[in-house]
């Protein structure tokens, strides 16, 4: 866990850009995701799963994303480590200097997004990649991914974990999209307010997002 | 007023510390923190015991010895202002004021509150000059230099090297204070000659010595006594990744 | 015996320096690596001069008592830098700032090295401004000035109200360079204590380590004191608490003589003190009186809020008493004219000891964005302190001791009396005379360090490059190292009832009534007297709580004490020496009617250089006579 393993700012700029990335991952996703509100026929929701599922580009881009995430956590655990060691002894009284709340539990929004997503991905890639998903009756040839988030979200216990893990999800990115241009350099005392308002609603947009999926689809 | 103290004491560098509780009388609100501290040695000197170490010099806020961990806060209440500038009248009667040292790796403890930012120098040494030898500089205003940017590489200039941003940082980063001095070159014409070469050794020294990373939490800049911004961090990340990609 | 020559090169006065540079002996490249010089002392004067010297390829080891370099108390100094750069185009020139500085001394300081301290300036700001000291500047790009107590032109570079600091860290930077080059050791946290001198010439120090307590035997072929100013013999003044005068003390001990020890400025405008408990007064700078004007109520006693005080009842009287100089008269006499309003009965605050330092009409002509720009931090720190603001009423300020015109006596090469030991900046006595201009502090400090001492410690040191490297082991520093554990025992064996600080309370005490701003005989061999006595309470009833091998700021204050009560009475025997009134120094039987101060030429036209003779026996006075060749003496006039 040298410090030699590349410089801190090196690791914050992968972390940046990895998160960056992660970030317009989660926009496409949402914004599939929300065709299953738009369309009860779930054409439209499964003709994208298809589509993202099997078009060759979008296949090889899968593997970039996937090591996207891992990139994200291995350098955010490492960050994170170090930072611990650097105060080896702690504070009685807590740090009482105003701060940006969220900024101060990213390793654990974080963890919990990771948690998430491992379980998630069982949930639906593991289940698809092991063919147990039905065809769909709308398209020949195509898995009804629809039917699958139709089926988990009728389970209450699981909307409120997704619930929770969205709600986490969405604390991390408050900070995180204005923390990635930070890292990046990208700070202007003239566009930056305006960019922290930009990532909060970016935050308020994802986790309400995703969050409706599961709520509408459950009272339904 | 009466003051209640919870001062942390450690005899040196490898002795283990701890808590001791104080009670202080006849505190006016017109002494400055450090006078009551002043105050408090007296008393304790009269009564044998050991006065508390701690650092302290030019007591009006521009040397940067004072440090002090108040409350939660570096250098206490108050908005851009040192530990010696702090006065009693920010306190109430019968408060109890918790005093740490700075906690850090790369700042160990010495004694009582005094801890060693020895650091910091190792940090300049490793480029934060302009390499110019006495008799070689030209006219100072053969190079002009845009008057926004002087006086902005004044701001990051000023400085102090306390070390409250490494106090404050939840991770005890030291990118405050190497950023305000990578900034105030990088800002100058006379700077820019040795800025990728610069930023490059302050940044590996820096973690070289143990130091966390940014999360830009910002705690720094909310606790620093010279109002330097992080705005610095970001040039710094410009500058370094700059330097790195050329 | 040391003799007194002042090894003033002749020739035309604008021609001294010139001439000394090219026909001074010089050390080659190879040599000068052998040779290793001792440099205590990391301000402004010993940071550049340890860059420069490092730069030239000495081995250099710079000592300083604070955990950095950084933290010296140039740092606090605000206001400016003076040279003689002539931007303004306003007829400034080497010869008009020379002369400024030897009228502001009241023709008590030498010409030559007046003249040089004016020379080098330039020098000395393109040096700063091509470290990156970012100066403030003109819309167009260049470098701007403002003007300063005592002369009619602007020639003073500022970096807002932190110039000091800014200079500072740009002479740090420097010499942070020549660490990483391996030019420059190190070694902070180290209080010189003793000055080792053999066969005649200064040869290494012995210092604590301030962290271990451990005694170190440190040696060179030459040393360099450059520890500043000992205005804290007052207690309270604008120094840092921890200033002290140690070193030059010990240097003083061991044969340096001490120029003009009397000569002590108070400033006029620092914060007035506030309560019982205080430790330090913290200056405003003399910038200020640029654009702020200085009063009192016409009214004795006037207990009125000074925004209730109409404009006919208020008594500008700096503007009344020196109509062509106005706010801008020089230290002294702003200081002595305040202090007579004051004793007069028109002070202002509970204490009447303050007098009022207004902008309302600054800001009403210049708006308040152009006064936060030039004085934005100080106005910050006065409401920091007094919980006042100064935008809205005026600012109190009274005197308080500042800078010391005096120090160890040195010959145009910067030596003192002890071959091989020089002294720069404030230790030294050489450039302000009786009374220093405002920002010709920075000026000297770094002009020291940056142009002087580089060249004229070859001259001593060509004549060093067979001598091998100096031995610690030599009896002469066995000696040293014995006396200073014997001076520390004696400290905690004392084992009293009262505290150091208590004691240099009414040491500070004792000098300000007797001899600081106003001095006369009676008062001066008052002081001597109840020196005397605190002395001998000090050595009885003193308190050093704590052991040597630790960290032990007690026992560091108590060493700074104990010689305090020497340099003391060094300065309370050179006030009663001076019979005279001249700059910083007035003695009250000399004075003009109006309550000017009246020198003495015909008496008194000398640098006072005290020799040591003994703890118990009266310092032996010499005289530099002071020939002025180049310019008229003339009656100080800023009316």
């Amino acid at each position: 866990m040298s410090s030699r393993f590349y410089s801190s700012l090196t690791k914050k700029y992968v972390m940046s850009l990895a998160g960056l990335f992660l970030l317009s991952f989660l926009l496409v996703h949402l914004l599939i995701n929300l065709l299953l509100l738009f369309d009860d026929s779930r054409y439209l929701f499964n003709e994208a799963a298809h589509f993202m599922g099997t078009n060759p580009l979008i296949q090889t881009f899968q593997w970039v994303l996937f090591g996207g995430f891992i990139v994200h956590m291995i350098f955010g655990v490492i960050l994170q480590i170090q930072n611990w060691m650097a105060r080896p002894k702690g504070y009685k009284k807590k740090n009482a200097s105003e701060e940006n709340y969220f900024s101060k539990f990213m390793i654990y929004t974080g963890i919990i997004v990771g948690i998430f997503l491992v379980i998630h991905l069982f949930n639906f890639f593991v289940l698809k990649m092991s063919g147990q998903v039905p065809e769909f009756s709308g398209h020949e040839g195509t898995e009804d991914m629809g039917w699958l988030v139709f089926d988990l979200f009728q389970n209450g216990g699981y909307v409120i974990f997704y619930v929770v893990a969205i709600l986490f999800l969405g604390f991390h990115i408050d900070h995180a999209f204005q923390s990635a241009l930070q890292s990046l350099g990208l700070n202007h005392p003239k566009y930056t307010p305006f960019f922290k308002v930009v990532s909060r609603l970016l935050a308020i947009f994802i986790a309400l997002g995703y969050i409706s999926i599961p709520l509408v689809i459950y009272f339904k | 007023m009466n003051i209640k103290l919870k001062i942390w004491r450690q005899k040196n560098a490898k002795a283990k510390g701890k808590f001791v509780n104080y009670n202080l009388d006849n505190v006016s609100p017109e002494m400055s923190f450090l006078e009551m501290l002043d105050a408090l040695n007296n008393k304790l000197i009269i009564e044998g015991d050991e006065p508390v170490a701690f650092e302290h010099d030019c007591r009006e806020g521009i040397c940067g010895c004072c440090s002090l961990y108040i409350n939660g806060t570096p250098h206490g209440p108050g908005e851009k202002s040192t530990t010696c500038e702090l006065h009693m009248r920010s306190f109430k009667d019968g408060h109890t004021i918790v005093i740490e040292p700075w906690r850090s790796r790369a700042f160990p403890v010495m004694k009582d509150l005094i801890v060693d930012r020895n650091a910091f120098d190792k940090i300049i040494a490793a480029g934060g000059f302009i390499s110019i030898d006495a008799g070689s500089s030209q006219d100072s205003n053969a190079v002009l230099v845009n008057k926004e940017k002087a006086d902005e590489a004044f701001i990051s200039a000023s400085c102090i090297g306390c070390g409250a941003c490494v106090a404050a940082c939840k991770n005890a980063s030291a990118m405050l204070f190497v950023s305000a001095k990578v900034s105030q070159f990088a800002l100058l014409p006379q700077g820019r000659v040795e800025a990728v070469e610069r930023v490059q050794s302050m940044v590996a020294k820096m973690d070289e010595l143990g130091f966390g990373n940014c999360t830009n939490t910002y705690a720094c800049e909310a606790v620093c006594p010279k109002g330097i911004s992080v705005t610095n961090i970001a040039r710094m990340n410009r500058e370094f990744l700059a330097a790195k990609i050329s | 015996m040391a003799k007194l020559d002042s090894k003033i090169p002749k020739g035309p006065l604008a021609e001294k320096w010139s001439k000394y540079k090219s026909t001074m002996k010089l050390v080659n490249p190879a040599n000068k690596k052998k040779l290793d010089i001792i440099l205590v002392g990391s301000g402004l004067s010993g940071s550049a001069a340890a860059s420069t010297l490092g730069e030239l390829g000495y081995n250099v080891k710079v000592f300083c008592f604070q955990d950095t370099p950084r933290r010296a108390h140039s740092v606090a100094a605000q206001g400016g830098i003076n040279a003689t750069k002539n931007y303004k185009n306003d007829g400034d020139s080497d010869y008009r700032l020379f002369y400024d500085m030897i009228k502001g001394g009241d023709y008590r300081a030498r010409e030559a090295n007046v003249y040089r301290a004016a020379e080098v300036s330039n020098a000395t700001i393109d040096q700063l401004t091509a470290q990156g000291v970012p100066f403030a500047r003109e819309y167009g790009g260049t470098l701007d000035n403002r003007s300063f107590g005592g002369v009619q032109v602007s020639r003073t570079f500022y970096a807002k109200g932190q110039t000091g600091q800014q200079c500072l860290l740009g002479a740090y930077s420097g010499l942070s360079r020549q660490i990483k080059k391996g030019t420059v050791t190190m070694y902070s946290r180290r209080e010189m204590l003793e000055l080792v001198v053999i066969d005649g010439k200064a040869r290494g120090i012995i210092t604590r380590n301030l962290v271990t307590g451990e005694l170190e035997r440190h040696a060179g072929h030459t040393v360099i004191l450059a520890t500043g100013g000992y205005g804290t013999i007052y207690y309270l003044s604008t120094l840092a608490v921890n200033s002290n005068a140690s070193a030059a003390w010990a240097a003083y001990k061991k044969g340096a003589f001490f120029g003009n020890p009397g000569f002590i400025q108070i400033h006029p405008s620092s914060i007035p003190v506030l309560n019982e408990y205080q430790a330090k007064l913290t200056l405003m700078s003399e910038s200020l009186r640029n654009d702020g004007r200085i009063w009192v109520p016409k009214k004795k006693e006037d207990k009125r809020h000074a925004n209730e005080i109409p404009e006919g009842e208020r008594d500008y009287y700096l503007e009344r008493r020196y109509p062509a100089f106005g706010n801008l008269v020089p230290r002294d006499v702003a200081s002595r004219a305040a202090k007579e309003r004051c004793d007069a009965g028109y002070g202002v605050g509970d204490t009447g000891l303050a007098v009022n330092l207004d902008f309302k009409d600054a800001i009403a002509k210049q708006g308040k964005k152009a006064i936060e720009d030039k004085y934005g931090n100080l106005f910050e720190m006065y409401e920091k302190i007094t919980g006042i603001n100064p935008y809205d009423e005026p600012m109190r300020i009274y005197p308080s001791g500042h800078y010391t015109m005096g120090g160890l006596w040195v010959d145009y090469e910067l030596m003192t009396t002890i071959p091989g030991l020089f002294a720069i900046g404030e230790s030294n006595f050489s450039d302000h005379g009786a009374n220093r201009l405002g920002a010709s502090s920075l000026m000297q400090c770094a002009g020291d360090g940056y142009f002087v001492i580089s060249n004229t410690i070859g001259n001593f040191l060509s004549g060093e490059i067979r001598t091998p490297k100096i031995s610690t082991d030599a009896p002469e520093f066995e000696k040293a190292e014995k006396d200073v554990t014997g001076k520390i025992k004696k400290l905690f064996a004392v084992n009293g009832k009262q505290t150091v600080t208590s004691f240099h309370k009414r040491l500070g005490k004792i000098m300000w009534d007797y001899s600081g701003m106003s001095r006369n005989e009676e008062g001066l061999k008052k002081a001597l007297k109840f020196i005397d006595e605190l002395k001998e309470e000090f050595w009885k009833d003193v308190k050093v709580p704590g052991t040597n091998n630790e960290i032990n700021q007690e026992l560091e204050k108590a060493g700074r004490v104990a010689d305090y009560f020497g340099l003391a009475k060094l300065i309370v025997i050179d006030a009663l020496n001076r019979g005279e009134s001249c700059g910083a120094h007035f003695r009250e039987e000399s004075q003009t009617p109006t309550g000017e101060a009246k020198r003495d030429d015909a008496n008194y036209s000398y640098v006072s250089v005290w020799e040591y003779k003994g703890d118990e026996q009266e310092p032996q006075l010499r005289k530099e006579a002071l020939n002025y060749e180049f310019v008229e003496v003339k009656e100080r006039d800023y009316k």
